[in-house]
């Protein structure tokens, strides 16, 4: 049906350009050369193309536009009782399902549907052979036929939408295709006419309705897509998501269920009252914070945490990495309902189509979801190493590629059963997993090795001083770093991984984490017809988060252009936060470019913390200042400071002025051989600070925010230093 | 002494806590505190609560978003004597409100008292700061202090 529409759309103005254009031309010829009339026919005859000529060409265009107009007006009539069916439909199915005892529901049905038929007019004159694709319209059109036949339609049609699932899909076009038949017949038999129909018709029509259908979705169920575009009310999908449970509608629609999302649902919330959020997640975990899975987790004393997931921070305050609790949340299926609005969650569910002309997106299970706003925050999935990818189904059974919820579960019971871990990467995630397994060795008598290209631990991010000194520091929490490391292959061979390293090492060991990047997802931007960046990778989006009208994108995912650095992607939870704010901000009218530059931090053992703002890359020319550590510049001591959980929760959720810095106690002064012990660190782009590291030094990321946001050349880095106070506490 | 050293494009200098006390020269460029791309913190430029303030936690947002909403605005633009008097009503629906999820608003007697102090104060205050942390998710600064600024 689509298919012809867009034909027919593309012909339309053609045909009808080209009937102005020959009555035009008519009217001309007449008036000018009214024995011209006779030439054309006469022209008509020869059909050489000297002499045919404009005539020839005149006298096909009056033809053509005659038989286009017809077939214009014949499918308007069509298409239009298309819509009525479709609504009557919807009605029906809408009406309690009985199944085999229809008959009931056919007394109802009749009476019903009296109404129906006398404002329906076909009144369709052309004979319904043409082609494949109006046939269904034809077989629709005649059900609409005067009143006697109406009854002939519904009793068939409501008997069948209860029937169940697969059977469906053939059922609905059995269904019209027998109403081609009985046009002249008496309502009274209706019922039995359901047997006799299928028999003859069922071959062709279902057939051809199947083409049809997937072209109206690309889903790849399109059985039942087909469907839930005709009866979205009916449902008859799986009996075990109740169908009810997906509202139809959203106003804010989020697809994605992670850190983005949410901060980008409780700003909607905050600034839009009554706001009706639904999330989309393909998780089964309702939204949660990312960092402690790699973290505080793993430094918990209670041996609960796996299934609680909570964590006691430095100061002894616990907390679940879940954003709220489930009670925050509403059902989907009474979002549409409550009172004051609120946020919902749909988990299980995977959105893989989206039609942003008809702003909806379609599940993986079928149902649509149609939305006013929507946001974009789909994050990514763990890259992984081509050689692991190669290696067979042994290795990959031995391999976690660490992310979510059940990664860390599942990480977490393997470390206390293997003898030896290796971590391969040696980035944020590499590096912190490594610390809280090296934790572990010690107490459990488990292996860790960890394993990268570079020659030091964040040799990507902190200057080659620094990550050397860093690697030191990895080392004495019990890691084996192996630097210099190029995987060339892995093979399980006697119960063992062995993995051999491009210039001849070979390690042995029982389970592979690998830590090598993060893949945007970026699945629906084929079918929603977005960019997607070639550079960064991730959707293409402006300052305000926007990638169309009512779509914005946040997270992960989200390559967006940064007025002061410029085009970016970042993968921090910070920016997930603060562009999920943002994109909720401007969902609900606000027009905010991204202005509150995002900050990071990790930690790396109790001795080793910073946190960092803006664009880190080592291979930028870069300024440390330092001064001589204390025992007092650690991350323990920040976190006891200022009585907050996360160390960076203490720049939040802070009152203004509450923060006070009071030290609870004096920590014994640890003698410092390191030079290293703090300090702040300024990355440059052009004589401009684009990215600033602070080592050691906390609650001082307003400073360095503003340092990134002026964009000034500094004439001496000393002094912009001193702002710091680093020697401080 | 302070000195410095290169290693390659990187430059490293070790300052001595005397050479960091004196004043620094360096400049910053004054903020403009009707900025509109800013974070304004709690209270908007043009007076209104900002009900997005990461101060705020999720209890704008949340259930009883809207009870705690009206609460509070009321209190903030009461012009009695006793700042939040005519309030009472209000804060009663919220509190009834948060008492039917007490996994999400725990400690709700400290939600009794309408928080003392200034407009300015956040009604995150000492009484209710714990029980705050605890709905309030986000673990990164979004900020409350604009730059340089507070």
């Amino acid at each position: 049906m689509f298919k012809c529409k867009t034909v027919w759309n593309k012909l339309a103005p053609l045909a009808r350009a080209s009937s102005t254009l020959c009555l035009q031309n008519a009217r001309k010829s007449a008036l000018r050369h009214g024995r011209r009339l006779e030439m054309v026919q006469k022209a008509q005859m020869s059909s050489g193309p000297a002499g045919g000529g404009g005539e020839n060409t005149l006298y096909y265009v009056l033809i053509g536009a005659t038989c286009l107009g017809t077939g214009v007006y014949a499918y308007r009539t069509v298409s239009g009782d298309k819509e009525r069916y479709n609504e009557r439909m919807i009605e029906i199915g809408s009406r309690p399902k009985q199944g085999p005892q229809a008959a009931e529901a056919v007394a109802k049905v009749v009476t019903e549907s009296k109404e129906e038929p006398v404002a329906e007019e076909p009144t369709l004159t052309e004979p319904p052979a043409e082609e494949p694709l109006v046939t269904e319209a034809v077989v629709e059109s005649t059900e609409t036929e005067p009143a006697a036949e109406a009854p002939v339609t519904e009793p068939i049609v409501e008997a069948s939408i209860p029937e169940p699932t697969v059977e469906n899909t053939i059922r609905e076009p059995v269904v019209e295709a027998s109403v081609t038949e009985p046009v002249a017949e008496a309502p009274a038999v209706a019922q039995s006419e359901e047997p006799l129909a299928p028999v003859v018709e069922s071959e062709p029509t279902p057939v051809i309705i199947a083409e049809c259908v997937p072209e109206a979705s690309s889903v790849s169920e399109s059985g039942k897509t087909a469907d839930s575009k005709a009866a979205p009310a009916a449902e008859p999908v799986e009996p075990t998501a109740a169908p009810s449970d997906v509202p139809e509608h959203a106003p804010y629609l989020l697809i994605g269920g992670g850190t983005a999302s949410f901060a980008a649902a409780r700003s909607i919330r905050a600034r839009d009252p009554g706001a009706r959020v639904l999330i989309v997640t393909e998780e089964s975990d309702l939204p949660y914070m990312r960092p402690p899975l790699s973290k505080e987790l793993w430094f918990s004393d209670d041996p609960k945490v796996i299934e609680t997931l909570r964590f006691k921070q430095w100061n002894g305050k616990e907390r679940s990495i879940y954003f709220q609790p489930p009670s925050f949340y509403v059902s989907p299926a009474d979002l549409a309902k409550v009172e004051n609005g609120g946020v919902a969650v749909l988990t299980g569910r995977k959105v893989v189509h989206m039609d942003v002309r008809g702003n909806k997106v379609t599940l993986s299970d079928g149902a649509e979801i149609s939305y006013e706003k929507c946001l974009i925050a789909t994050g990514g999935v763990p890259r992984n190493l081509q050689v692991i990818d190669r290696a067979g189904e042994e290795v990959m059974k031995r391999t976690t590629l660490f992310r979510k919820i059940e990664d860390f579960r599942s990480l977490e019971k393997i470390s206390r059963e293997v003898k030896s871990i290796t971590i391969i990467g040696g980035g944020f995630l590499g590096s912190e997993l490594a610390c809280a397994l090296g934790r572990r060795s010690t107490d459990v008598g488990l292996e860790v090795i960890q394993m990268f290209p570079e020659k030091g631990n964040m040799g990507k991010v902190l200057p080659e001083y620094l990550s050397n000194w860093t690697t030191e520091k990895v080392r004495k929490e019990g890691v084996s770093v192996i630097t210099d490391a190029l995987v060339k292959n892995v093979t399980y061979k006697n119960d063992k991984l062995e993995i051999k390293l491009k210039d001849g090492r070979l390690f042995k060991t029982d389970h592979i984490v690998a830590a090598v990047g993060l893949e945007p997802s970026m699945e629906l931007a084929k079918s929603a017809g977005l960019e997607v960046d070639s550079d960064f990778g991730g959707y293409r989006v402006n300052a305000e988060l926007q990638a169309r009208s009512n779509i914005w994108v946040a997270g992960d995912a989200a390559c967006f252009y940064d007025i002061n650095l410029g085009r970016r992607r970042v993968e921090h939870h910070d920016h997930a936060v603060v562009s999920g704010r943002l994109a909720g901000e401007n969902m609900t009218g606000a027009s905010k470019p991204y202005w509150h530059q995002s900050m990071f931090w990790s930690d790396l053992g109790p001795d080793v913390g910073y946190e960092a703002i803006g664009i880190v890359d080592s291979s930028l020319p870069t300024v440390g200042v330092f001064a001589k550590a204390t025992a007092k510049d650690t991350p323990k001591a920040a976190t006891e400071q200022s009585g907050t959980g996360i160390r960076s929760e203490s720049e939040t959720e802070a009152v203004a002025g509450a923060l006070t810095a009071e030290t609870t106690a004096t920590p014994p002064p640890i003698q410092q051989e390191e030079d290293y012990g703090k300090g702040v660190i300024f990355y440059l782009r052009d004589q401009v600070v684009v990215g600033i590291v602070l080592w050691n030094v906390f609650n001082r990321m307003p400073i360095a925010r503003k340092i990134i946001k002026d964009g000034e050349q500094h004439a001496d880095l000393n002094e912009v230093a001193k702002l710091f106070n680093i020697h401080e506490d | 002494m302070s000195y410095c050293k290169q290693e390659g494009k990187d430059r490293i200098i070790f300052a001595t806590k005397e050479d960091h006390e004196a004043p620094s020269d360096a400049e910053l460029i004054e903020d403009d505190p009707n900025d509109p791309y800013e974070d304004p913190g709690l209270i908007l430029p043009n007076g209104d609560i900002n009900w997005n303030c990461p101060c705020l936690g999720g209890m704008a947002s949340g259930p009883c978003g809207q009870q705690f909403k009206d609460a509070f605005s009321c209190f903030h633009y009461s012009k009695e004597e006793v700042k939040g008097s005519n309030c009472v009503e209000n804060f009663r629906s919220m509190q009834e409100c948060m008492q039917k999820y007490p996994e999400l608003y725990p400690n709700e007697n400290d939600n009794d008292s309408a928080p003392s102090g200034g407009a300015d104060n956040a009604p995150t205050e000492s009484t209710s700061a714990d029980s705050l942390p605890t709905f309030s998710p986000d673990s990164t600064p979004a900020a409350t202090e604009n730059p340089a600024a507070s």
